[in-house]
Protein backbone atom coordinates (compact mmCIF):
# COMPACT_ATOMS: atom_id res chain seq x y z
CA UNK A 1 0.00 0.00 0.00
CA UNK A 2 1.33 3.43 -0.93
CA UNK A 3 1.05 6.29 1.53
CA UNK A 4 1.16 9.96 0.57
CA UNK A 5 2.83 12.46 2.86
CA UNK A 6 3.66 16.11 2.59
CA UNK A 7 6.63 17.72 4.33
CA UNK A 8 8.15 21.18 4.37
CA UNK A 9 11.89 20.64 4.08
CA UNK A 10 14.16 23.68 4.45
CA UNK A 11 11.26 25.90 3.47
CA UNK A 12 10.14 23.98 0.37
CA UNK A 13 7.05 21.80 0.25
CA UNK A 14 7.71 18.20 -0.75
CA UNK A 15 4.90 15.79 -1.65
CA UNK A 16 6.09 12.23 -1.39
CA UNK A 17 4.80 8.71 -1.94
CA UNK A 18 5.97 6.04 0.48
CA UNK A 19 5.78 2.46 -0.74
CA UNK A 20 7.00 1.17 2.61
CA UNK A 21 6.11 2.58 6.04
CA UNK A 22 9.51 1.52 7.41
CA UNK A 23 11.26 4.60 5.98
CA UNK A 24 12.67 6.88 8.68
CA UNK A 25 13.00 10.63 8.29
CA UNK A 26 16.75 10.08 8.12
CA UNK A 27 16.54 7.66 5.20
CA UNK A 28 13.96 9.81 3.45
CA UNK A 29 16.21 12.88 3.65
CA UNK A 30 19.31 11.04 2.50
CA UNK A 31 17.98 8.55 -0.04
CA UNK A 32 14.92 10.26 -1.50
CA UNK A 33 15.73 13.96 -1.20
CA UNK A 34 19.51 13.65 -1.58
CA UNK A 35 20.05 15.80 1.51
CA UNK A 36 23.08 13.87 2.70
CA UNK A 37 24.27 16.45 5.22
CA UNK A 38 22.23 14.66 7.87
CA UNK A 39 24.36 11.65 8.77
CA UNK A 40 23.54 8.09 9.70
CA UNK A 41 25.81 7.18 12.59
CA UNK A 42 24.53 4.53 14.98
CA UNK A 43 20.98 4.55 13.50
CA UNK A 44 19.70 3.77 17.02
CA UNK A 45 19.31 7.17 18.68
CA UNK A 46 22.57 7.05 20.56
CA UNK A 47 25.03 9.26 18.67
CA UNK A 48 23.06 12.31 17.52
CA UNK A 49 24.68 12.47 14.04
CA UNK A 50 21.17 12.49 12.50
CA UNK A 51 19.88 15.45 14.54
CA UNK A 52 17.42 17.66 12.63
CA UNK A 53 14.81 20.18 13.72
CA UNK A 54 11.21 19.04 13.34
CA UNK A 55 8.68 21.81 13.95
CA UNK A 56 11.53 23.76 15.52
CA UNK A 57 12.71 21.04 17.91
CA UNK A 58 15.77 18.85 17.64
CA UNK A 59 15.13 15.12 17.39
CA UNK A 60 16.95 12.00 16.21
CA UNK A 61 15.83 11.49 12.59
CA UNK A 62 16.82 7.81 12.76
CA UNK A 63 14.10 7.04 15.33
CA UNK A 64 11.31 8.92 13.55
CA UNK A 65 9.13 7.24 10.96
CA UNK A 66 8.58 9.56 7.99
CA UNK A 67 4.99 8.37 7.62
CA UNK A 68 4.19 9.47 11.14
CA UNK A 69 5.48 13.00 10.42
CA UNK A 70 3.04 13.93 7.67
CA UNK A 71 2.75 17.73 7.63
CA UNK A 72 5.94 18.37 9.59
CA UNK A 73 8.28 21.33 9.06
CA UNK A 74 11.85 20.05 8.81
CA UNK A 75 15.12 21.94 8.98
CA UNK A 76 18.40 20.22 8.10
CA UNK A 77 22.01 21.34 7.96
CA UNK A 78 21.48 22.28 4.28
CA UNK A 79 18.81 24.80 5.26
CA UNK A 80 20.54 26.98 7.81
CA UNK A 81 22.97 29.15 5.77
CA UNK A 82 21.66 32.09 3.74
CA UNK A 83 23.39 31.65 0.41
CA UNK A 84 27.08 32.10 1.10
CA UNK A 85 26.42 33.58 4.52
CA UNK A 86 26.96 30.95 7.19
CA UNK A 87 24.59 30.50 10.09
CA UNK A 88 26.11 32.14 13.21
CA UNK A 89 26.57 28.71 14.79
CA UNK A 90 28.47 27.47 11.74
CA UNK A 91 30.71 30.54 11.87
CA UNK A 92 31.28 30.13 15.60
CA UNK A 93 32.18 26.45 15.15
CA UNK A 94 34.89 27.55 12.70
CA UNK A 95 36.11 30.36 14.94
CA UNK A 96 36.37 28.09 18.00
CA UNK A 97 37.63 24.95 16.29
CA UNK A 98 34.41 23.15 17.22
CA UNK A 99 34.49 20.87 14.21
CA UNK A 100 34.61 17.18 14.69
CA UNK A 101 34.83 15.21 11.49
CA UNK A 102 32.23 15.76 8.78
CA UNK A 103 30.21 12.90 10.13
CA UNK A 104 29.36 14.30 13.54
CA UNK A 105 29.50 18.01 12.85
CA UNK A 106 26.15 18.53 11.07
CA UNK A 107 24.33 16.88 13.97
CA UNK A 108 26.34 18.89 16.50
CA UNK A 109 25.46 22.14 14.73
CA UNK A 110 21.76 21.27 14.46
CA UNK A 111 21.76 20.21 18.09
CA UNK A 112 23.41 23.51 19.11
CA UNK A 113 20.80 25.50 17.15
CA UNK A 114 18.01 23.47 18.75
CA UNK A 115 19.51 23.95 22.20
CA UNK A 116 19.58 27.73 21.77
CA UNK A 117 15.96 27.78 20.64
CA UNK A 118 15.04 25.76 23.73
CA UNK A 119 16.83 28.40 25.82
CA UNK A 120 17.26 26.10 28.78
CA UNK A 121 21.01 26.11 29.19
CA UNK A 122 21.67 29.82 29.73
CA UNK A 123 25.35 30.70 29.84
CA UNK A 124 26.32 27.92 32.21
CA UNK A 125 28.95 25.73 30.50
CA UNK A 126 27.89 22.73 32.60
CA UNK A 127 24.31 23.05 31.40
CA UNK A 128 25.43 23.53 27.82
CA UNK A 129 27.43 20.29 28.08
CA UNK A 130 24.40 18.45 29.42
CA UNK A 131 22.11 19.95 26.79
CA UNK A 132 24.38 18.81 23.96
CA UNK A 133 25.23 15.42 25.44
CA UNK A 134 22.90 13.67 22.99
CA UNK A 135 25.67 14.03 20.43
CA UNK A 136 28.41 11.53 21.11
CA UNK A 137 31.73 11.36 19.33
CA UNK A 138 35.18 10.33 20.39
CA UNK A 139 36.82 13.28 18.65
CA UNK A 140 38.25 16.14 20.67
CA UNK A 141 36.18 19.20 19.77
CA UNK A 142 33.76 19.29 22.68
CA UNK A 143 35.45 22.25 24.38
CA UNK A 144 35.32 24.26 21.14
CA UNK A 145 31.64 23.49 20.74
CA UNK A 146 30.82 24.86 24.18
CA UNK A 147 32.84 28.02 23.41
CA UNK A 148 31.02 28.40 20.07
CA UNK A 149 27.60 28.11 21.71
CA UNK A 150 28.54 30.62 24.40
CA UNK A 151 29.76 33.11 21.80
CA UNK A 152 26.61 32.94 19.69
CA UNK A 153 24.37 33.21 22.73
CA UNK A 154 26.28 36.23 24.04
CA UNK A 155 26.23 37.88 20.63
CA UNK A 156 22.49 37.33 20.21
CA UNK A 157 21.80 38.59 23.72
CA UNK A 158 23.80 41.77 22.97
CA UNK A 159 21.88 42.29 19.73
CA UNK A 160 18.59 41.96 21.59
CA UNK A 161 19.74 44.52 24.15
CA UNK A 162 20.82 47.04 21.51
CA UNK A 163 17.74 46.50 19.33
CA UNK B 1 13.12 -4.38 10.38
CA UNK B 2 10.26 -6.72 9.59
CA UNK B 3 7.57 -5.28 7.27
CA UNK B 4 4.44 -4.04 8.98
CA UNK B 5 1.11 -2.42 8.18
CA UNK B 6 0.62 1.15 9.23
CA UNK B 7 -2.71 2.52 10.40
CA UNK B 8 -3.57 5.97 11.65
CA UNK B 9 -6.83 5.84 13.63
CA UNK B 10 -9.09 8.88 13.74
CA UNK B 11 -10.35 8.28 17.26
CA UNK B 12 -9.40 6.54 20.50
CA UNK B 13 -12.11 3.90 19.90
CA UNK B 14 -10.70 3.18 16.44
CA UNK B 15 -7.21 2.94 17.92
CA UNK B 16 -8.28 0.47 20.59
CA UNK B 17 -10.05 -1.72 18.01
CA UNK B 18 -7.02 -1.67 15.68
CA UNK B 19 -4.51 -2.40 18.43
CA UNK B 20 -6.55 -5.23 19.98
CA UNK B 21 -5.73 -7.43 16.96
CA UNK B 22 -2.92 -9.97 17.44
CA UNK B 23 0.49 -8.65 16.36
CA UNK B 24 -0.47 -4.99 16.68
CA UNK B 25 1.51 -2.39 18.61
CA UNK B 26 0.91 1.26 19.39
CA UNK B 27 3.34 3.77 17.92
CA UNK B 28 3.87 7.09 19.67
CA UNK B 29 7.25 8.80 19.16
CA UNK B 30 8.84 5.41 18.61
CA UNK B 31 12.10 6.32 20.35
CA UNK B 32 12.17 2.93 22.06
CA UNK B 33 9.93 0.87 19.76
CA UNK B 34 11.77 1.67 16.51
CA UNK B 35 15.07 0.89 18.19
CA UNK B 36 13.69 -2.50 19.25
CA UNK B 37 12.26 -3.14 15.78
CA UNK B 38 15.58 -2.31 14.10
CA UNK B 39 17.26 -4.86 16.36
CA UNK B 40 14.65 -7.53 15.66
CA UNK B 41 13.59 -7.57 19.31
CA UNK B 42 10.05 -6.32 18.63
CA UNK B 43 8.40 -7.64 15.47
CA UNK B 44 4.89 -6.14 15.21
CA UNK B 45 2.73 -6.89 12.16
CA UNK B 46 0.85 -3.63 12.48
CA UNK B 47 1.67 -0.23 13.93
CA UNK B 48 -1.23 1.84 15.22
CA UNK B 49 0.03 5.43 15.14
CA UNK B 50 -1.64 7.37 17.94
CA UNK B 51 0.43 10.55 17.61
CA UNK B 52 -2.26 12.30 15.54
CA UNK B 53 -5.10 11.64 18.01
CA UNK B 54 -6.61 14.90 19.26
CA UNK B 55 -6.72 16.03 22.86
CA UNK B 56 -4.08 13.74 24.36
CA UNK B 57 -1.33 16.37 24.45
CA UNK B 58 -2.70 18.62 27.17
CA UNK B 59 -1.54 19.40 30.71
CA UNK B 60 -4.68 20.16 32.71
CA UNK B 61 -4.87 21.58 36.22
CA UNK B 62 -8.20 20.25 37.45
CA UNK B 63 -10.58 21.98 39.87
CA UNK B 64 -9.93 19.45 42.66
CA UNK B 65 -6.24 20.38 42.71
CA UNK B 66 -5.09 17.34 40.79
CA UNK B 67 -3.11 17.43 37.57
CA UNK B 68 -3.95 15.50 34.41
CA UNK B 69 -1.19 14.92 31.88
CA UNK B 70 -2.21 13.60 28.46
CA UNK B 71 -0.38 10.54 27.18
CA UNK B 72 1.03 12.41 24.18
CA UNK B 73 2.64 15.21 26.20
CA UNK B 74 6.34 15.21 25.34
CA UNK B 75 8.88 14.71 28.12
CA UNK B 76 10.60 18.05 27.38
CA UNK B 77 7.35 20.02 27.30
CA UNK B 78 6.27 18.67 30.66
CA UNK B 79 9.66 19.21 32.30
CA UNK B 80 9.83 22.79 31.01
CA UNK B 81 6.28 23.70 32.01
CA UNK B 82 6.96 26.25 34.76
CA UNK B 83 3.81 25.57 36.79
CA UNK B 84 4.41 21.84 36.58
CA UNK B 85 8.05 22.07 37.68
CA UNK B 86 7.12 24.28 40.62
CA UNK B 87 4.38 21.94 41.87
CA UNK B 88 6.12 18.63 41.14
CA UNK B 89 9.84 19.43 41.13
CA UNK B 90 11.06 15.85 41.61
CA UNK B 91 9.14 14.75 38.54
CA UNK B 92 10.65 17.54 36.44
CA UNK B 93 14.09 16.67 37.78
CA UNK B 94 13.61 13.02 36.84
CA UNK B 95 12.41 13.94 33.35
CA UNK B 96 15.41 16.17 32.73
CA UNK B 97 17.84 13.53 33.97
CA UNK B 98 16.57 11.01 31.40
CA UNK B 99 18.00 10.35 27.93
CA UNK B 100 19.16 13.27 25.74
CA UNK B 101 17.50 16.52 24.69
CA UNK B 102 16.71 15.03 21.28
CA UNK B 103 14.94 12.06 22.85
CA UNK B 104 13.16 14.17 25.48
CA UNK B 105 11.81 16.38 22.68
CA UNK B 106 10.25 13.35 20.99
CA UNK B 107 9.37 10.88 23.74
CA UNK B 108 5.85 10.90 25.13
CA UNK B 109 4.48 10.27 28.60
CA UNK B 110 2.61 7.14 27.52
CA UNK B 111 5.62 5.76 25.70
CA UNK B 112 7.82 6.42 28.70
CA UNK B 113 5.54 4.36 30.93
CA UNK B 114 5.69 1.47 28.46
CA UNK B 115 9.35 1.52 27.53
CA UNK B 116 11.03 -1.85 27.73
CA UNK B 117 13.92 -2.97 29.86
CA UNK B 118 17.45 -2.21 28.67
CA UNK B 119 18.72 -5.63 29.78
CA UNK B 120 21.36 -6.46 27.14
CA UNK B 121 20.10 -10.03 26.85
CA UNK B 122 16.57 -8.82 26.12
CA UNK B 123 18.07 -6.59 23.42
CA UNK B 124 20.04 -9.40 21.81
CA UNK B 125 17.81 -11.83 19.88
CA UNK B 126 20.63 -14.39 19.92
CA UNK B 127 20.35 -14.64 23.70
CA UNK B 128 17.73 -16.49 25.69
CA UNK B 129 15.21 -14.17 27.34
CA UNK B 130 11.96 -15.14 29.03
CA UNK B 131 10.72 -11.60 28.68
CA UNK B 132 11.18 -11.57 24.90
CA UNK B 133 10.22 -15.20 24.32
CA UNK B 134 8.23 -16.91 27.07
CA UNK B 135 9.87 -20.04 28.45
CA UNK B 136 13.13 -19.67 26.51
CA UNK B 137 15.36 -19.13 29.56
CA UNK B 138 17.40 -16.23 30.92
CA UNK B 139 20.98 -15.61 29.87
CA UNK B 140 21.25 -12.64 32.23
CA UNK B 141 21.07 -15.11 35.11
CA UNK B 142 24.72 -16.13 35.34
CA UNK B 143 25.75 -13.63 32.66
CA UNK B 144 26.97 -10.04 32.73
CA UNK B 145 24.58 -8.82 35.36
CA UNK B 146 26.17 -6.17 37.56
CA UNK B 147 23.37 -3.73 36.62
CA UNK B 148 20.45 -6.10 37.16
CA UNK B 149 17.73 -6.23 39.81
CA UNK B 150 18.21 -6.56 43.56
CA UNK B 151 14.52 -6.44 44.52
CA UNK B 152 11.52 -8.42 43.34
CA UNK B 153 13.37 -10.49 40.75
CA UNK B 154 12.69 -14.13 39.92
CA UNK B 155 14.86 -16.98 38.67
CA UNK B 156 13.29 -16.40 35.26
CA UNK B 157 14.05 -12.69 34.95
CA UNK B 158 16.41 -10.26 36.67
CA UNK B 159 15.85 -7.24 34.41
CA UNK B 160 15.16 -3.71 35.65
CA UNK B 161 12.69 -1.08 34.51
CA UNK B 162 14.61 1.79 32.91
CA UNK B 163 12.39 4.83 33.49
CA UNK B 164 13.41 7.86 35.54
CA UNK B 165 10.07 9.62 35.08
CA UNK B 166 8.05 6.78 36.65
CA UNK B 167 10.00 6.81 39.93
CA UNK B 168 8.68 10.11 41.38
CA UNK B 169 5.30 9.44 39.74
CA UNK B 170 4.95 6.21 41.69
CA UNK B 171 6.14 7.95 44.85
CA UNK B 172 3.45 10.60 44.40
CA UNK B 173 0.60 8.09 43.91
CA UNK B 174 0.05 8.75 40.20
CA UNK B 175 -3.03 7.20 38.58
CA UNK B 176 -3.06 5.89 35.01
CA UNK B 177 -6.15 6.39 32.84
CA UNK B 178 -6.63 3.55 30.37
CA UNK B 179 -9.02 3.23 27.44
CA UNK B 180 -9.73 -0.37 26.49
CA UNK B 181 -12.27 -2.63 24.85
CA UNK B 182 -14.40 -2.41 27.98
CA UNK B 183 -14.23 1.40 28.14
CA UNK B 184 -12.31 3.71 30.46
CA UNK B 185 -10.68 2.50 33.67
CA UNK B 186 -8.05 3.67 36.14
CA UNK B 187 -5.12 2.01 37.80
CA UNK B 188 -2.53 3.20 40.31
CA UNK B 189 0.75 3.52 38.38
CA UNK B 190 2.25 1.25 41.06
CA UNK B 191 0.04 -1.55 39.69
CA UNK B 192 0.76 -0.95 35.99
CA UNK B 193 4.14 -2.71 35.91
CA UNK B 194 4.35 -6.30 37.13
CA UNK B 195 7.15 -8.13 38.86
CA UNK B 196 8.44 -11.02 36.71
CA UNK B 197 7.50 -14.00 38.89
CA UNK B 198 7.00 -17.10 36.72
CA UNK B 199 5.65 -15.04 33.77
CA UNK B 200 8.20 -12.30 32.93
CA UNK B 201 6.69 -11.93 29.44
CA UNK B 202 3.67 -10.26 31.05
CA UNK B 203 5.24 -6.91 31.81
CA UNK B 204 2.18 -4.81 32.61
CA UNK B 205 -1.44 -5.08 33.70
CA UNK B 206 -2.57 -3.92 30.23
CA UNK B 207 -4.78 -6.09 28.00
CA UNK B 208 -4.58 -6.17 24.18
CA UNK B 209 -5.82 -2.86 22.79
CA UNK B 210 -5.47 -0.97 26.08
CA UNK B 211 -4.31 2.59 25.45
CA UNK B 212 -2.89 4.78 28.20
CA UNK B 213 -4.58 8.14 27.65
CA UNK B 214 -3.42 10.14 30.68
CA UNK B 215 -1.70 10.14 34.04
CA UNK B 216 -3.11 12.02 37.01
CA UNK B 217 -1.31 13.32 40.05
CA UNK B 218 -3.62 13.74 43.04
CA UNK B 219 -3.90 17.08 44.84
CA UNK B 220 -1.88 15.65 47.75
CA UNK B 221 1.18 15.37 45.49
CA UNK B 222 1.62 19.15 45.65
CA UNK B 223 2.12 19.01 49.43
CA UNK B 224 5.65 17.74 48.86
CA UNK B 225 6.81 20.50 46.50
CA UNK B 226 9.06 22.20 49.03
CA UNK B 227 10.99 19.06 49.96
CA UNK B 228 11.28 16.84 46.90
CA UNK B 229 14.27 15.53 44.98
CA UNK B 230 15.18 12.94 42.39
CA UNK B 231 18.71 11.66 42.69
CA UNK B 232 20.18 9.51 39.92
CA UNK B 233 23.58 7.87 39.82
CA UNK B 234 24.88 6.57 36.52
CA UNK B 235 28.11 5.54 34.90
CA UNK B 236 28.74 8.75 32.99
CA UNK B 237 27.73 12.31 33.72
CA UNK B 238 24.73 12.47 31.41
CA UNK B 239 22.72 10.54 28.84
CA UNK B 240 22.77 7.19 30.64
CA UNK B 241 20.28 5.02 32.46
CA UNK B 242 20.31 4.95 36.25
CA UNK B 243 22.44 2.42 38.06
CA UNK B 244 20.30 3.38 41.05
CA UNK B 245 17.98 6.33 41.53
CA UNK B 246 15.66 7.57 44.25
CA UNK B 247 12.75 9.97 44.43
CA UNK B 248 12.30 11.36 47.93
CA UNK B 249 9.53 13.69 49.01
CA UNK B 250 8.81 14.94 52.52
CA UNK B 251 6.10 16.96 54.16
CA UNK B 252 7.75 18.57 57.15
CA UNK B 253 5.49 19.97 59.87
CA UNK B 254 6.78 21.62 63.03
CA UNK B 255 10.21 20.13 62.57
CA UNK B 256 9.07 16.54 62.09
CA UNK B 257 8.21 14.47 59.03
CA UNK B 258 4.43 14.43 58.64
CA UNK B 259 4.48 12.32 55.52
CA UNK B 260 7.30 10.75 53.48
CA UNK B 261 7.33 9.34 49.99
CA UNK B 262 10.13 7.23 48.60
CA UNK B 263 10.60 5.22 45.41
CA UNK B 264 13.68 3.64 43.85
CA UNK B 265 14.75 3.16 40.24
CA UNK B 266 17.26 0.77 38.73
CA UNK B 267 16.63 -1.86 41.38
CA UNK B 268 13.63 -3.89 40.13
CA UNK B 269 11.46 -4.73 37.14
CA UNK B 270 9.14 -1.93 38.18
CA UNK B 271 9.42 1.47 39.84
CA UNK B 272 9.94 0.42 43.44
CA UNK B 273 7.82 2.12 46.07
CA UNK B 274 9.48 1.81 49.47
CA UNK B 275 6.47 1.86 51.79
CA UNK B 276 8.25 0.36 54.81
CA UNK B 277 10.76 3.21 54.64
CA UNK B 278 7.94 5.75 54.40
CA UNK B 279 6.34 4.28 57.53
CA UNK B 280 9.67 4.44 59.37
CA UNK B 281 10.03 8.14 58.49
CA UNK B 282 6.56 9.23 59.54
CA UNK B 283 6.78 11.29 62.72
CA UNK B 284 10.59 11.20 62.79
CA UNK B 285 12.93 14.16 62.88
CA UNK B 286 14.42 14.87 59.44
CA UNK B 287 17.90 13.74 60.47
CA UNK B 288 20.53 11.34 59.21
CA UNK B 289 19.73 8.67 61.81
CA UNK B 290 16.11 8.49 60.60
CA UNK B 291 17.24 8.46 56.96
CA UNK B 292 19.63 5.58 57.65
CA UNK B 293 16.86 3.63 59.32
CA UNK B 294 14.61 4.30 56.32
CA UNK B 295 17.35 3.12 53.95
CA UNK B 296 17.69 -0.13 55.89
CA UNK B 297 13.93 -0.64 55.67
CA UNK B 298 13.85 0.15 51.94
CA UNK B 299 16.48 -2.46 51.12
CA UNK B 300 15.58 -5.03 53.79
CA UNK B 301 14.37 -7.55 51.22
CA UNK B 302 17.13 -6.91 48.69
CA UNK B 303 19.41 -9.67 47.48
CA UNK B 304 21.92 -9.74 44.64
CA UNK B 305 20.85 -11.37 41.37
CA UNK B 306 24.48 -11.86 40.33
CA UNK B 307 27.44 -9.49 40.40
CA UNK B 308 25.39 -6.63 41.76
CA UNK B 309 25.60 -6.79 45.55
CA UNK B 310 27.17 -3.32 45.37
CA UNK B 311 23.82 -1.93 44.24
CA UNK B 312 22.24 -2.75 47.59
CA UNK B 313 24.71 -0.65 49.55
CA UNK B 314 24.68 1.98 46.80
CA UNK B 315 20.88 2.15 46.99
CA UNK B 316 20.99 2.60 50.77
CA UNK B 317 23.37 5.51 50.39
CA UNK B 318 21.30 7.05 47.59
CA UNK B 319 18.23 6.84 49.81
CA UNK B 320 20.03 8.61 52.65
CA UNK B 321 21.35 11.29 50.32
CA UNK B 322 18.05 11.80 48.49
CA UNK B 323 16.22 12.18 51.81
CA UNK B 324 18.90 14.56 53.08
CA UNK B 325 18.56 16.68 49.94
CA UNK B 326 14.78 16.62 50.18
CA UNK B 327 14.92 17.68 53.82
CA UNK B 328 17.24 20.57 52.92
CA UNK B 329 14.62 21.81 50.48
CA UNK B 330 13.88 21.79 46.77
CA UNK B 331 16.30 24.06 44.86
CA UNK B 332 14.81 27.10 43.16
CA UNK B 333 16.06 25.88 39.83
CA UNK B 334 15.65 22.23 38.85
CA UNK B 335 19.22 21.14 38.33
CA UNK B 336 18.97 18.21 35.93
CA UNK B 337 22.70 17.96 36.14
CA UNK B 338 24.48 14.97 37.55
CA UNK B 339 26.68 17.03 39.79
CA UNK B 340 23.78 19.10 40.96
CA UNK B 341 22.90 17.17 44.12
CA UNK B 342 26.23 18.26 45.52
CA UNK B 343 25.83 21.89 44.53
CA UNK B 344 24.25 24.46 46.76
CA UNK B 345 21.67 26.97 45.63
CA UNK B 346 18.67 29.02 46.61
CA UNK B 347 15.73 27.02 47.85
CA UNK B 348 12.32 26.53 46.31
CA UNK B 349 9.88 29.26 47.27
Amino acid sequence: MTHSISLTVNGARRDLQLDDPRVTLLDLLRERLQLTGTKKGCDRGQCGACTILVDGRRINACLALAISHDGADILTIEGIARGDQLHPVQAAFIAHDGFQCGFCTPGQIMSAIGMMREAQAGDDPERIRECISGNLCRCGAYAGIVDAVLEVQTSEANQRRSA
Amino acid sequence: MKPFDYVRPASIAEAVAAAAQPGAAYLAAGTNLLDLMKGGVSRPDRLVDVTHLKGLDRIEHLADGSLRIGALVRNADLAHDTAFAKAYPAVAEALLSGASAQLRNAATLGGNLLQRTRCAYFYDPASRCNRREAGSGCDANGGENRLHAVLGWSEGCIATHPSDFCIPLVALDAIVEIEGKGGRRELPLDELHRLPGPTPERETALEPGDLIVAVRLPASARDFAGHARYLKVRERTSYAFAVVSAAAALKIENGTIGHARLALGGVAAKPWRARAAEAALKGASPETSAFREAAQAALADAKPSGDNAFKIELARRIVVRALTLAATGTPARIPALPASPFASGALHA
